[in-house]
């Protein structure tokens, strides 16, 4: 249990480094290895060779976590914005982690709004929010060439009504696998 | 002061009694001149498809400008100058009443009608029209635009024609339709799975913009409405939006947007030339051709929230032209360039706003409705029709731009979206 704690509290500062890295054209530096070379001679002589070969594992526990992570496939966002809330961030990282190991995997990133405001604007701002997630999943590993952005501004609502509840549930990008 | 309160009471009376009209009146103009429109006389055989009298009076009455006598309210039903006492109508306070007769020539229908003055006793106008079968509907329009221009000194758009989008609860059919500005002949003329927004009429009423994704992202097409040709315009890289044709029809301005950076484009189409004309990182979309053909209006959102700008197509100056609120966005233009109606928000309701182009006066003209958008100017600058929510469906209203005549078109099923009023067919 403590372990998934740190496992998330570790996904995301490394996502948040990674986010406020990419505004600026931060790079990391590689940890230095050792400084003094020791020479060595090679002799095999009188040695028995022995099988070292480790078995590779998986751990289940992580994959599982992830898997259940990138269940998260829509993303919500405040009216009249197009900045990413905290909330999402750790499914989005699972997302370009999938990405970056699947790459031949295409998305689809469907922006919408809310029906207030104009029909125009609000597909500018679909736009916006998907760009904002598209960007978002490049930081975290996803290539451009597997991120596909389309709006459908206040046209395709995913729940009907005129109330907040409802306007809350549209303002959102769906992460949309190609199959 | 009795026809103040006359005017009052059927203020009331209309907006209590919610018939299965096509149009509800809402509000109507304090100064509306009372008109008597007499049934028509029909000289020919059998019965008249169309009651073109009735269509003059249902124009006159939505106008606004006429408040209409009903027929069984009249003294008596002339149809010809020597038959008119103009006592019954002095004893009726009308200020006008209009006279007619139909019959047929050869397949055709022939009309001819007299306007009388009331208080002077003197024939204002006698005019005749003429009009193909299945033409009556057409013949009662041009009616009412004659009688309209000749007693308000403004073009009457009676005539002219809405398109709008139509679209079912689940959003799974889009539907653009055709219409009389009246609502009726409702005729389907594209019907698609995918959204279609933001339809714009060609200057010479002939062709029709919109954005269609019927190609899984939105692409803009032209449809020549004689024909129903349709043709792909605008299907660059990213997005393409907001089409609007310049006054001289030669030009389409456009938003095209590429990673998220929608900008303003004129695409020349003759040349089929493309000119970006803003540049900005905020969002820039819904340009809109000043009568000049040089300025064009935008919405933008480089001061943070969505606000108006206006760019010189030649020079390329900015100039920012909304001021008041945090939301002011699709900004259209009455003809004489005089009146900017756009979509307001106050006190986070979303209505519809009309500024004085020159002192920047603003005046918020709908209050009833909800989450009004898409405002469509009417060619002769008098009213503007919009979509707005009601009962959680979308339907159309139109207020006058000077706030005081209001109607609403409710639809007889789905959601009413995005209309778009026609100029006026030459």
């Amino acid at each position: 249990m403590q372990k998934t704690a740190l496992y998330k509290a570790l996904g995301l500062t490394l996502g948040a480094l990674l986010i406020s890295a990419c505004s600026s054209t931060g790079e990391v530096s590689e940890g230095s290895g050792s400084s003094d070379p020791v020479a060595t001679e090679s002799q095999t002589d009188g040695t028995t060779a022995v099988d070292n070969n480790t078995v590779s594992g998986k751990d289940m526990e992580a994959e599982a976590e992830a898997a259940a992570l990138r269940e998260q496939t829509v993303f919500y966002f405040d009216f009249d914005q197009s900045t990413l809330k905290a909330d999402g961030k750790p499914s989005l990282m699972a997302h370009a982690a999938y990405l970056k190991n699947n790459p031949a995997t295409r998305v689809v990133l469907e922006g919408h709004a809310d029906e207030r405001g104009t029909v125009e604007y609000n597909l500018a701002l679909g736009e916006r929010r998907a760009m904002t997630v598209r960007r978002f999943l490049m930081a975290n590993g996803a290539a451009a060439n597997q991120l596909e952005v389309v709006s459908f501004g206040e046209e395709r609502p995913a729940v009907m009504g005129s109330n907040e509840a409802s306007y809350a549930k549209n303002r959102r990008v769906e992460v949309k696998y190609q199959r | 002061m009795v026809v103040r309160v006359f005017c009052l009471a059927l203020l009331l009376i209309s907006s209590v009694v919610r018939a299965d009209l096509v149009i509800e009146i809402t509000q109507g103009k304090q100064s509306a001149m009372p008109i008597a429109v007499v049934p028509f006389a029909w000289q020919g055989e059998g019965r008249l498809p169309e009651d073109v009298s009735a269509i003059i009076t249902s124009d006159l009455e939505h106008s606004g400008y006429f408040r209409t006598l009903p027929a069984v309210g009249m003294i008596s039903q002339p149809h010809t100058l020597e038959q008119v006492n103009y006592a019954d109508w002095s004893a009726l306070q009308q200020d006008y009443v209009v006279i007619g007769r139909i019959w047929p020539n050869g397949a055709e229908y022939m009309a001819e009608f007299q306007v009388l003055d009331v208080h002077s006793r003197i024939e204002l106008l006698r005019h005749q029209v003429r009009g193909q079968p299945g033409q009556l509907r057409d013949m009662a329009h041009y009616i009412s635009d004659f009688i309209f221009e000749r007693l308000t000194g403004v073009p009457g758009v009676f005539s002219t024609k809405l398109v709008y989008v139509t679209t079912n609860r689940e959003r799974t059919r889009f539907n653009l339709n055709y219409a009389d500005a009246d609502g009726a002949r409702e005729q389907v003329i594209y019907s698609s799975k995918h959204p279609i927004i933001s339809p714009a009429w060609s200057p010479d009423g002939q062709t029709v913009a919109y954005v269609s994704f019927e190609n899984g992202r939105s692409e803009i097409y032209f449809q020549h409405l004689s024909s129903g040709r349709r043709e792909k315009v605008a299907a660059f890289k990213g997005s393409n939006s907001a089409p609007a044709f310049s006054p001289d029809g030669k030009k389409l301005a456009f938003v095209r947007s590429q990673l998220g950076n929608p900008d303003v484009y004129v695409l020349d189409l003759e040349s089929r030339n493309l000119t970006r004309l803003t540049r900005h990182y905020s969002i820039d979309t819904e340009p809109q051709w000043m009568p000049n053909g040089r300025d064009i209006l935008f919405t933008s959102s480089r001061a943070g929230g969505p606000q108006i700008y206006k760019i010189d197509t030649v020079d390329k100056e900015v100039e920012r032209v909304t001021f008041e609120g945090n939301y002011n966005a699709r900004a259209r233009i009455t003809a004489d360039g005089r009146k900017m109606v756009y979509v307001h928000q106050s006190n986070g309701r979303f209505h519809i706003a009309a500024q004085d182009v020159e002192s920047g006066l603003v005046h918020i003209l709908t209050s009833e409705t909800e989450l009004d958008e898409s405002p469509s100017v009417a060619p002769n600058g008098s009213m503007v029709v919009y979509a707005a929510s009601e009962a959680d469906r979308s339907i159309l209203a139109a207020v006058s731009v000077d706030g005081e005549v209001k109607f609403r078109l409710p639809s007889k099923f789905g959601d009413v979206r995005e209309p778009a009023w026609s100029p006026i067919f030459k």
